[in-house]
Protein backbone atom coordinates (compact mmCIF):
# COMPACT_ATOMS: atom_id res chain seq x y z
CA UNK A 1 0.00 0.00 0.00
CA UNK A 2 1.06 3.38 -0.91
CA UNK A 3 1.61 5.86 1.98
CA UNK A 4 -1.48 8.61 1.90
CA UNK A 5 -0.17 11.99 3.44
CA UNK A 6 -2.82 13.16 5.50
CA UNK A 7 -4.93 15.72 3.29
CA UNK A 8 -5.44 12.86 1.01
CA UNK A 9 -9.14 12.32 0.21
CA UNK A 10 -10.37 9.05 2.83
CA UNK A 11 -13.16 8.25 0.15
CA UNK A 12 -12.06 8.82 -3.83
CA UNK A 13 -13.93 7.89 -7.06
CA UNK A 14 -12.31 7.67 -9.82
CA UNK A 15 -14.40 7.83 -13.07
CA UNK A 16 -16.63 5.00 -11.51
CA UNK A 17 -19.25 3.47 -13.46
CA UNK A 18 -21.59 1.16 -12.33
CA UNK A 19 -23.75 -1.18 -14.49
CA UNK A 20 -26.50 -3.40 -13.61
CA UNK A 21 -26.40 -7.39 -15.44
CA UNK A 22 -29.18 -6.09 -17.93
CA UNK A 23 -27.05 -3.40 -18.77
CA UNK A 24 -28.87 -0.73 -17.35
CA UNK A 25 -26.00 2.06 -16.34
CA UNK A 26 -27.06 3.53 -12.85
CA UNK A 27 -23.80 5.49 -12.34
CA UNK A 28 -21.99 7.41 -15.06
CA UNK A 29 -18.08 8.58 -14.64
CA UNK A 30 -18.60 9.55 -10.93
CA UNK A 31 -15.84 11.73 -9.69
CA UNK A 32 -16.12 12.55 -5.88
CA UNK A 33 -13.64 13.00 -3.34
CA UNK A 34 -14.77 12.79 0.55
CA UNK A 35 -12.17 14.67 3.06
CA UNK A 36 -11.20 12.95 6.99
CA UNK A 37 -14.05 14.53 9.20
CA UNK A 38 -16.34 16.11 6.67
CA UNK A 39 -20.01 15.19 6.68
CA UNK A 40 -20.55 14.98 2.95
CA UNK A 41 -24.60 14.58 1.73
CA UNK A 42 -25.37 12.47 -1.22
CA UNK A 43 -29.05 14.55 -2.12
CA UNK A 44 -31.03 13.11 -4.99
CA UNK A 45 -34.07 11.92 -6.10
CA UNK A 46 -34.86 8.06 -5.96
CA UNK A 47 -33.57 6.26 -8.59
CA UNK A 48 -30.22 9.18 -8.85
CA UNK A 49 -27.63 6.81 -7.98
CA UNK A 50 -27.24 7.62 -4.26
CA UNK A 51 -27.67 4.77 -2.71
CA UNK A 52 -25.68 2.57 -5.38
CA UNK A 53 -22.77 5.36 -4.35
CA UNK A 54 -22.90 4.38 -1.25
CA UNK A 55 -22.92 0.83 -1.81
CA UNK A 56 -19.74 0.93 -3.83
CA UNK A 57 -17.61 2.69 -0.84
CA UNK A 58 -18.26 -0.72 1.45
CA UNK A 59 -18.15 -2.85 -1.73
CA UNK A 60 -21.69 -4.29 -1.31
CA UNK A 61 -21.31 -3.09 -5.26
CA UNK A 62 -18.23 -3.54 -7.34
CA UNK A 63 -17.95 -0.57 -9.82
CA UNK A 64 -17.88 -1.88 -13.19
CA UNK A 65 -15.89 0.72 -14.62
CA UNK A 66 -13.20 3.25 -12.95
CA UNK A 67 -12.17 2.51 -8.69
CA UNK A 68 -13.30 4.00 -5.81
CA UNK A 69 -10.70 4.04 -2.96
CA UNK A 70 -11.34 3.69 0.71
CA UNK A 71 -7.70 5.57 2.58
CA UNK A 72 -6.31 4.98 -0.61
CA UNK A 73 -6.46 1.57 -1.09
CA UNK A 74 -8.63 0.63 -4.04
CA UNK A 75 -11.82 -1.11 -2.92
CA UNK A 76 -11.79 -4.31 -5.49
CA UNK A 77 -8.63 -5.54 -4.30
CA UNK A 78 -8.94 -5.37 -0.48
CA UNK A 79 -9.94 -7.88 1.53
CA UNK A 80 -14.33 -7.15 1.67
CA UNK A 81 -14.62 -8.11 5.29
CA UNK A 82 -11.72 -6.33 6.55
CA UNK A 83 -13.20 -3.20 4.70
CA UNK A 84 -16.96 -3.19 5.71
CA UNK A 85 -15.87 -3.96 9.19
CA UNK A 86 -13.85 -0.72 9.52
CA UNK A 87 -16.70 1.61 7.76
CA UNK A 88 -20.08 1.25 9.98
CA UNK A 89 -23.32 1.40 7.83
CA UNK A 90 -26.93 2.56 9.23
CA UNK A 91 -29.73 2.12 7.00
CA UNK A 92 -33.05 3.43 6.68
CA UNK A 93 -34.56 0.08 8.08
CA UNK A 94 -32.00 -0.20 10.42
CA UNK A 95 -31.87 -4.36 10.01
CA UNK A 96 -31.68 -5.11 13.66
CA UNK A 97 -31.58 -8.28 13.95
CA UNK A 98 -34.48 -9.59 15.68
CA UNK A 99 -33.56 -12.63 17.44
CA UNK A 100 -31.11 -10.80 19.54
CA UNK A 101 -31.35 -8.15 22.25
CA UNK A 102 -29.98 -4.76 21.70
CA UNK A 103 -27.05 -5.66 23.48
CA UNK A 104 -25.81 -8.93 21.40
CA UNK A 105 -26.84 -6.43 18.12
CA UNK A 106 -24.45 -3.82 19.23
CA UNK A 107 -21.82 -6.60 20.51
CA UNK A 108 -21.94 -8.58 17.29
CA UNK A 109 -19.20 -7.52 15.25
CA UNK A 110 -16.96 -7.45 18.56
CA UNK A 111 -17.41 -10.83 19.36
CA UNK A 112 -17.21 -12.11 16.35
CA UNK A 113 -13.67 -9.94 16.33
CA UNK A 114 -12.63 -12.31 19.34
CA UNK A 115 -13.08 -9.75 21.98
CA UNK A 116 -13.41 -10.85 25.51
CA UNK A 117 -16.78 -10.51 26.96
CA UNK A 118 -16.16 -8.11 29.78
CA UNK A 119 -14.69 -5.69 27.31
CA UNK A 120 -18.05 -6.28 24.64
CA UNK A 121 -20.12 -5.22 27.83
CA UNK A 122 -18.34 -1.84 28.80
CA UNK A 123 -18.55 -0.84 25.18
CA UNK A 124 -22.04 -1.52 24.30
CA UNK A 125 -22.55 0.65 27.75
CA UNK A 126 -20.35 3.03 26.54
CA UNK A 127 -21.92 3.27 22.99
CA UNK A 128 -25.67 3.08 24.34
CA UNK A 129 -24.60 6.31 26.73
CA UNK A 130 -23.16 7.78 23.58
CA UNK A 131 -26.42 7.75 21.14
CA UNK A 132 -28.36 9.18 24.60
CA UNK A 133 -30.14 5.25 25.25
CA UNK A 134 -30.51 3.94 28.45
CA UNK A 135 -28.87 0.90 29.74
CA UNK A 136 -31.50 -0.66 30.95
CA UNK A 137 -32.52 -1.42 27.14
CA UNK A 138 -29.58 -3.42 26.56
CA UNK A 139 -31.86 -6.73 27.92
CA UNK A 140 -34.37 -5.61 25.35
CA UNK A 141 -35.21 -7.08 21.89
CA UNK A 142 -35.97 -5.12 18.48
CA UNK A 143 -39.80 -5.44 18.48
CA UNK A 144 -39.74 -3.97 21.99
CA UNK A 145 -37.86 -0.77 20.76
CA UNK A 146 -39.46 2.64 19.20
CA UNK A 147 -38.96 3.41 16.22
CA UNK A 148 -36.80 6.33 17.06
CA UNK A 149 -34.42 3.69 19.74
CA UNK A 150 -34.05 1.46 17.24
CA UNK A 151 -32.49 4.00 14.90
CA UNK A 152 -30.26 4.50 17.73
CA UNK A 153 -29.34 1.23 18.43
CA UNK A 154 -28.33 0.82 14.53
CA UNK A 155 -26.27 3.79 14.54
CA UNK A 156 -24.75 2.31 17.99
CA UNK A 157 -24.31 -1.11 16.50
CA UNK A 158 -22.02 0.68 13.48
CA UNK A 159 -20.34 2.65 15.80
CA UNK A 160 -19.15 -1.20 17.97
CA UNK A 161 -15.85 -1.24 16.37
CA UNK A 162 -14.80 2.29 16.34
CA UNK A 163 -14.79 2.77 12.46
CA UNK A 164 -13.04 5.97 10.74
CA UNK A 165 -16.07 6.03 8.04
CA UNK A 166 -19.68 5.81 8.82
CA UNK A 167 -21.99 5.38 5.67
CA UNK A 168 -25.79 6.69 6.55
CA UNK A 169 -28.43 5.46 3.91
CA UNK A 170 -31.89 7.70 5.07
CA UNK A 171 -31.15 6.99 8.72
CA UNK A 172 -34.24 9.04 9.89
CA UNK A 173 -36.65 8.22 6.63
CA UNK A 174 -38.63 6.19 8.62
CA UNK A 175 -39.01 8.34 11.66
CA UNK A 176 -42.04 11.21 12.55
CA UNK A 177 -40.92 14.68 12.35
CA UNK A 178 -40.07 15.33 15.84
CA UNK A 179 -38.14 12.04 16.41
CA UNK A 180 -36.00 12.97 13.51
CA UNK A 181 -35.55 16.73 14.46
CA UNK A 182 -33.72 15.20 17.78
CA UNK A 183 -31.72 12.49 15.79
CA UNK A 184 -30.56 15.26 13.81
CA UNK A 185 -29.39 17.37 16.37
CA UNK A 186 -27.83 14.07 18.42
CA UNK A 187 -26.14 13.15 14.72
CA UNK A 188 -24.57 16.99 15.29
CA UNK A 189 -23.76 16.36 18.70
CA UNK A 190 -22.27 12.81 17.80
CA UNK A 191 -20.33 13.95 15.20
CA UNK A 192 -18.95 17.21 16.96
CA UNK A 193 -17.41 14.53 19.46
CA UNK A 194 -16.38 11.57 16.84
CA UNK A 195 -15.36 13.68 14.04
CA UNK A 196 -15.86 10.62 11.57
CA UNK A 197 -15.97 10.64 7.97
CA UNK A 198 -19.42 10.54 6.98
CA UNK A 199 -21.55 10.16 3.60
CA UNK A 200 -25.50 10.60 4.04
CA UNK A 201 -27.67 9.67 1.95
CA UNK A 202 -31.03 11.94 2.10
CA UNK A 203 -33.68 13.35 -0.80
CA UNK A 204 -34.89 15.98 1.79
CA UNK A 205 -32.85 19.34 1.24
CA UNK A 206 -33.72 20.57 4.82
CA UNK A 207 -31.36 17.11 6.16
CA UNK A 208 -28.91 18.22 3.78
CA UNK A 209 -28.65 21.48 4.74
CA UNK A 210 -28.66 20.75 8.83
CA UNK A 211 -26.08 17.75 8.49
CA UNK A 212 -24.07 18.36 5.92
CA UNK A 213 -20.57 20.09 5.70
CA UNK A 214 -20.93 19.74 1.59
CA UNK A 215 -23.99 18.81 -0.65
CA UNK A 216 -23.51 15.98 -3.71
CA UNK A 217 -26.47 16.68 -5.80
CA UNK A 218 -27.05 13.75 -7.99
CA UNK A 219 -29.70 13.26 -10.55
CA UNK A 220 -30.05 10.09 -13.22
CA UNK A 221 -26.80 9.11 -12.10
CA UNK A 222 -24.87 11.68 -12.42
CA UNK A 223 -23.08 13.86 -9.87
CA UNK A 224 -24.60 17.30 -10.87
CA UNK A 225 -23.05 19.27 -8.41
CA UNK A 226 -21.06 19.31 -5.29
CA UNK A 227 -21.30 22.20 -2.80
CA UNK A 228 -21.37 23.69 0.41
CA UNK A 229 -24.53 24.51 2.14
CA UNK A 230 -24.74 28.21 1.93
CA UNK A 231 -23.67 28.05 -1.33
CA UNK A 232 -26.22 25.38 -2.40
CA UNK A 233 -29.12 28.12 -0.95
CA UNK A 234 -27.21 30.62 -3.45
CA UNK A 235 -26.72 27.86 -6.95
CA UNK A 236 -27.59 28.91 -10.17
CA UNK A 237 -27.11 25.21 -11.21
CA UNK A 238 -31.17 24.79 -12.53
CA UNK A 239 -31.76 21.02 -10.96
CA UNK A 240 -30.18 23.05 -7.32
CA UNK A 241 -32.37 25.98 -7.89
CA UNK A 242 -35.63 23.94 -8.03
CA UNK A 243 -35.05 21.70 -5.10
CA UNK A 244 -34.13 25.37 -3.03
CA UNK A 245 -37.56 26.80 -4.57
CA UNK A 246 -39.16 23.45 -3.86
CA UNK A 247 -38.35 23.75 -0.03
CA UNK A 248 -39.24 27.49 -0.16
CA UNK A 249 -42.20 26.99 -1.57
CA UNK A 250 -43.03 24.08 1.33
CA UNK A 251 -42.09 26.97 3.61
CA UNK A 252 -44.29 30.01 2.27
CA UNK A 253 -47.30 27.69 1.63
CA UNK A 254 -50.32 29.47 1.28
CA UNK A 255 -51.97 27.52 3.94
CA UNK A 256 -49.57 29.17 6.66
CA UNK A 257 -50.80 32.57 5.42
CA UNK A 258 -47.67 33.41 3.35
CA UNK A 259 -47.32 34.76 -0.23
CA UNK B 1 -64.22 -54.05 23.03
CA UNK B 2 -62.34 -56.94 20.53
CA UNK B 3 -59.37 -54.73 19.82
CA UNK B 4 -59.25 -53.49 23.60
CA UNK B 5 -58.71 -57.20 24.61
CA UNK B 6 -56.33 -57.85 20.83
CA UNK B 7 -54.36 -54.93 22.12
CA UNK B 8 -53.97 -56.67 25.28
CA UNK B 9 -53.14 -59.72 24.12
CA UNK B 10 -50.57 -58.38 21.70
CA UNK B 11 -49.11 -55.70 23.07
CA UNK B 12 -45.73 -56.92 23.19
CA UNK B 13 -45.70 -57.33 19.41
CA UNK B 14 -47.12 -54.02 18.82
CA UNK B 15 -44.80 -52.59 20.69
CA UNK B 16 -41.52 -54.39 18.67
CA UNK B 17 -43.27 -53.12 15.53
CA UNK B 18 -43.69 -49.61 16.74
CA UNK B 19 -40.56 -49.32 17.69
CA UNK B 20 -39.31 -50.74 14.61
CA UNK B 21 -41.79 -48.28 12.98
CA UNK B 22 -40.02 -45.29 14.62
CA UNK B 23 -36.61 -46.56 13.97
CA UNK B 24 -37.74 -46.43 10.01
CA UNK B 25 -39.48 -43.19 10.55
CA UNK B 26 -36.05 -41.44 12.59
CA UNK B 27 -33.16 -43.00 10.33
CA UNK B 28 -35.12 -41.55 7.29
CA UNK B 29 -35.94 -37.92 8.40
CA UNK B 30 -32.72 -37.46 9.94
CA UNK B 31 -30.78 -38.70 6.44
CA UNK B 32 -33.47 -36.23 4.89
CA UNK B 33 -32.75 -33.63 7.51
CA UNK B 34 -28.80 -34.16 6.88
CA UNK B 35 -29.07 -34.12 3.14
CA UNK B 36 -32.13 -31.78 2.44
CA UNK B 37 -31.07 -28.56 4.80
CA UNK B 38 -27.68 -28.41 2.65
CA UNK B 39 -29.81 -28.78 -0.17
CA UNK B 40 -32.56 -26.06 0.62
CA UNK B 41 -29.15 -23.14 1.64
CA UNK B 42 -28.12 -24.11 -1.68
CA UNK B 43 -31.35 -22.92 -3.63
CA UNK B 44 -32.12 -20.23 -1.16
CA UNK B 45 -28.22 -19.10 -2.08
CA UNK B 46 -27.45 -20.24 -5.46
CA UNK B 47 -30.91 -19.06 -7.87
CA UNK B 48 -29.58 -21.51 -10.36
CA UNK B 49 -29.96 -24.43 -8.30
CA UNK B 50 -33.14 -23.94 -7.18
CA UNK B 51 -35.11 -24.92 -10.12
CA UNK B 52 -33.33 -28.37 -10.42
CA UNK B 53 -33.24 -29.47 -6.64
CA UNK B 54 -36.79 -28.80 -6.07
CA UNK B 55 -37.97 -29.98 -9.50
CA UNK B 56 -36.30 -33.09 -8.77
CA UNK B 57 -37.38 -33.40 -4.99
CA UNK B 58 -41.27 -32.78 -6.55
CA UNK B 59 -40.77 -35.15 -9.49
CA UNK B 60 -39.68 -37.93 -7.07
CA UNK B 61 -42.68 -37.01 -4.79
CA UNK B 62 -45.08 -37.65 -7.52
CA UNK B 63 -44.02 -41.28 -7.58
CA UNK B 64 -46.18 -44.00 -6.14
CA UNK B 65 -44.64 -45.40 -2.63
CA UNK B 66 -44.65 -49.13 -4.35
CA UNK B 67 -43.72 -48.27 -7.59
CA UNK B 68 -40.78 -46.36 -5.74
CA UNK B 69 -39.84 -49.59 -3.62
CA UNK B 70 -40.26 -51.66 -6.93
CA UNK B 71 -37.72 -49.33 -9.04
CA UNK B 72 -34.90 -49.19 -5.83
CA UNK B 73 -35.17 -52.96 -5.85
CA UNK B 74 -32.17 -53.83 -8.22
CA UNK B 75 -29.79 -51.24 -6.76
CA UNK B 76 -26.81 -52.77 -5.09
CA UNK B 77 -26.62 -52.81 -1.83
CA UNK B 78 -29.81 -50.66 -0.85
CA UNK B 79 -31.97 -53.58 -2.54
CA UNK B 80 -30.08 -56.29 -0.65
CA UNK B 81 -32.03 -55.20 2.45
CA UNK B 82 -35.57 -54.41 2.69
CA UNK B 83 -35.15 -52.06 5.63
CA UNK B 84 -32.31 -50.23 3.84
CA UNK B 85 -34.94 -49.72 0.59
CA UNK B 86 -37.56 -48.72 2.70
CA UNK B 87 -35.27 -45.77 4.76
CA UNK B 88 -33.97 -44.92 1.36
CA UNK B 89 -37.65 -44.83 -0.11
CA UNK B 90 -38.91 -42.76 2.90
CA UNK B 91 -35.73 -40.42 2.81
CA UNK B 92 -36.36 -39.66 -1.20
CA UNK B 93 -40.42 -38.58 0.39
CA UNK B 94 -39.21 -36.95 3.30
CA UNK B 95 -36.48 -34.30 1.21
CA UNK B 96 -39.06 -32.25 -0.48
CA UNK B 97 -40.76 -30.87 2.26
CA UNK B 98 -37.79 -30.32 4.16
CA UNK B 99 -35.78 -28.64 1.08
CA UNK B 100 -39.08 -26.57 0.51
CA UNK B 101 -38.62 -24.98 3.89
CA UNK B 102 -35.28 -24.22 4.05
CA UNK B 103 -35.69 -22.65 0.89
CA UNK B 104 -38.60 -20.76 2.14
CA UNK B 105 -36.87 -19.82 5.32
CA UNK B 106 -34.44 -18.28 4.35
CA UNK B 107 -35.90 -16.29 1.36
CA UNK B 108 -38.18 -14.62 4.24
CA UNK B 109 -35.43 -13.51 6.14
CA UNK B 110 -36.26 -9.98 6.26
CA UNK B 111 -33.60 -8.03 3.36
CA UNK B 112 -32.89 -5.49 5.61
CA UNK B 113 -31.31 -7.83 8.18
CA UNK B 114 -29.26 -9.70 5.66
CA UNK B 115 -28.08 -6.48 4.03
CA UNK B 116 -26.97 -5.03 7.26
CA UNK B 117 -25.36 -8.29 8.44
CA UNK B 118 -23.22 -7.91 4.94
CA UNK B 119 -22.65 -4.33 5.35
CA UNK B 120 -21.35 -5.36 8.83
CA UNK B 121 -18.75 -7.31 7.22
CA UNK B 122 -20.19 -10.61 8.17
CA UNK B 123 -18.51 -13.55 6.03
CA UNK B 124 -21.19 -15.62 3.65
CA UNK B 125 -20.64 -18.26 6.63
CA UNK B 126 -20.99 -16.30 9.90
CA UNK B 127 -24.49 -14.60 8.43
CA UNK B 128 -25.79 -18.24 7.51
CA UNK B 129 -24.95 -19.17 11.15
CA UNK B 130 -25.91 -16.33 13.08
CA UNK B 131 -28.84 -14.75 11.42
CA UNK B 132 -30.29 -16.69 8.50
CA UNK B 133 -30.15 -20.44 9.99
CA UNK B 134 -31.69 -19.19 13.22
CA UNK B 135 -34.41 -16.90 11.64
CA UNK B 136 -35.45 -19.80 9.52
CA UNK B 137 -35.53 -22.62 12.17
CA UNK B 138 -39.11 -22.60 12.52
CA UNK B 139 -39.91 -22.80 8.97
CA UNK B 140 -37.40 -25.62 8.60
CA UNK B 141 -38.78 -27.35 11.33
CA UNK B 142 -42.47 -27.33 10.02
CA UNK B 143 -41.05 -28.70 7.27
CA UNK B 144 -39.58 -31.83 9.43
CA UNK B 145 -42.68 -31.94 11.20
CA UNK B 146 -44.34 -32.66 7.85
CA UNK B 147 -41.92 -34.72 6.40
CA UNK B 148 -42.33 -37.00 9.92
CA UNK B 149 -45.84 -37.21 9.54
CA UNK B 150 -46.22 -38.06 5.67
CA UNK B 151 -43.44 -41.19 6.74
CA UNK B 152 -45.16 -42.39 9.84
CA UNK B 153 -48.12 -43.02 7.40
CA UNK B 154 -45.91 -43.96 4.56
CA UNK B 155 -43.85 -46.33 6.44
CA UNK B 156 -46.84 -48.72 7.11
CA UNK B 157 -46.16 -49.81 3.25
CA UNK B 158 -42.47 -50.60 3.84
CA UNK B 159 -44.25 -53.78 5.33
CA UNK B 160 -45.00 -54.52 1.89
CA UNK B 161 -41.66 -55.44 0.92
CA UNK B 162 -40.97 -56.96 4.49
CA UNK B 163 -39.40 -54.05 5.95
CA UNK B 164 -41.02 -55.01 8.86
CA UNK B 165 -43.10 -51.65 10.89
CA UNK B 166 -46.77 -51.46 12.27
CA UNK B 167 -47.93 -52.49 8.45
CA UNK B 168 -47.36 -55.98 9.28
CA UNK B 169 -50.14 -55.98 11.19
CA UNK B 170 -52.47 -53.93 7.84
CA UNK B 171 -51.25 -56.10 5.75
CA UNK B 172 -51.73 -59.33 7.66
CA UNK B 173 -55.11 -58.03 8.68
CA UNK B 174 -56.03 -57.02 4.99
CA UNK B 175 -54.98 -60.77 4.10
CA UNK B 176 -56.90 -62.36 6.74
CA UNK B 177 -60.09 -59.88 6.30
CA UNK B 178 -59.22 -59.38 10.39
CA UNK B 179 -60.27 -55.84 11.14
CA UNK B 180 -58.67 -55.81 14.91
CA UNK B 181 -55.21 -56.86 12.72
CA UNK B 182 -55.71 -53.77 10.58
CA UNK B 183 -56.54 -51.49 13.73
CA UNK B 184 -53.62 -52.79 16.00
CA UNK B 185 -51.51 -51.12 13.09
CA UNK B 186 -53.56 -48.58 12.03
CA UNK B 187 -54.26 -47.03 15.91
CA UNK B 188 -50.53 -46.90 17.26
CA UNK B 189 -49.43 -45.17 13.59
CA UNK B 190 -51.93 -42.65 14.22
CA UNK B 191 -51.00 -41.78 17.82
CA UNK B 192 -47.25 -41.89 16.54
CA UNK B 193 -47.82 -39.28 13.87
CA UNK B 194 -50.18 -37.55 16.27
CA UNK B 195 -47.59 -37.05 18.85
CA UNK B 196 -44.76 -36.75 16.71
CA UNK B 197 -46.73 -33.62 14.89
CA UNK B 198 -47.40 -32.21 18.65
CA UNK B 199 -44.37 -32.17 19.55
CA UNK B 200 -41.96 -30.60 16.48
CA UNK B 201 -44.90 -28.38 16.55
CA UNK B 202 -44.43 -27.43 20.21
CA UNK B 203 -40.66 -27.15 19.40
CA UNK B 204 -41.51 -24.90 16.40
CA UNK B 205 -43.34 -22.51 18.91
CA UNK B 206 -40.26 -22.95 21.07
CA UNK B 207 -37.70 -21.60 18.53
CA UNK B 208 -39.96 -19.23 16.66
CA UNK B 209 -37.86 -15.71 16.71
CA UNK B 210 -39.69 -12.84 17.76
Amino acid sequence: MEPTPTNAPVIEFRAVVYTLPNGQQLLHNMNLQVQRGETLVLLGRSGSGKTTTLKLINRLLTPSGGEVRVNGAITAKSDVIRLRRSIGYVIQDVGLFPHFSVERNIGLVPRIEGWPADRIHARVEELLQLVELDSKIASRYPHQLSGGQRQRVGVARALAADPAILLMDEPFGAVDAITRDQLQREFLALQRRLNKTVVFVTHDLREALRLGSRIALMEAGQLVTVLPPQDFLRSTDSLAAAYVQAFREGWDSPAKGGT
Amino acid sequence: MNVFHFFLQHHKEILELALEHLWLVGISTLLAVLIGIPLGIISAHWPVWNKPVLGTANVIQTVPSLALFGFLLPVPWIGARADRLAILALTLYALLPVIRNTYTGIRGVDPSVVEAGRGMGLTDRQLLLHVELPLAVSVILSGVRVAVVVSVGLATIAAAIGAGGLGEFIFRGLAMVNNELILAGAIPAAILALSADFGLGWLERRLQPR
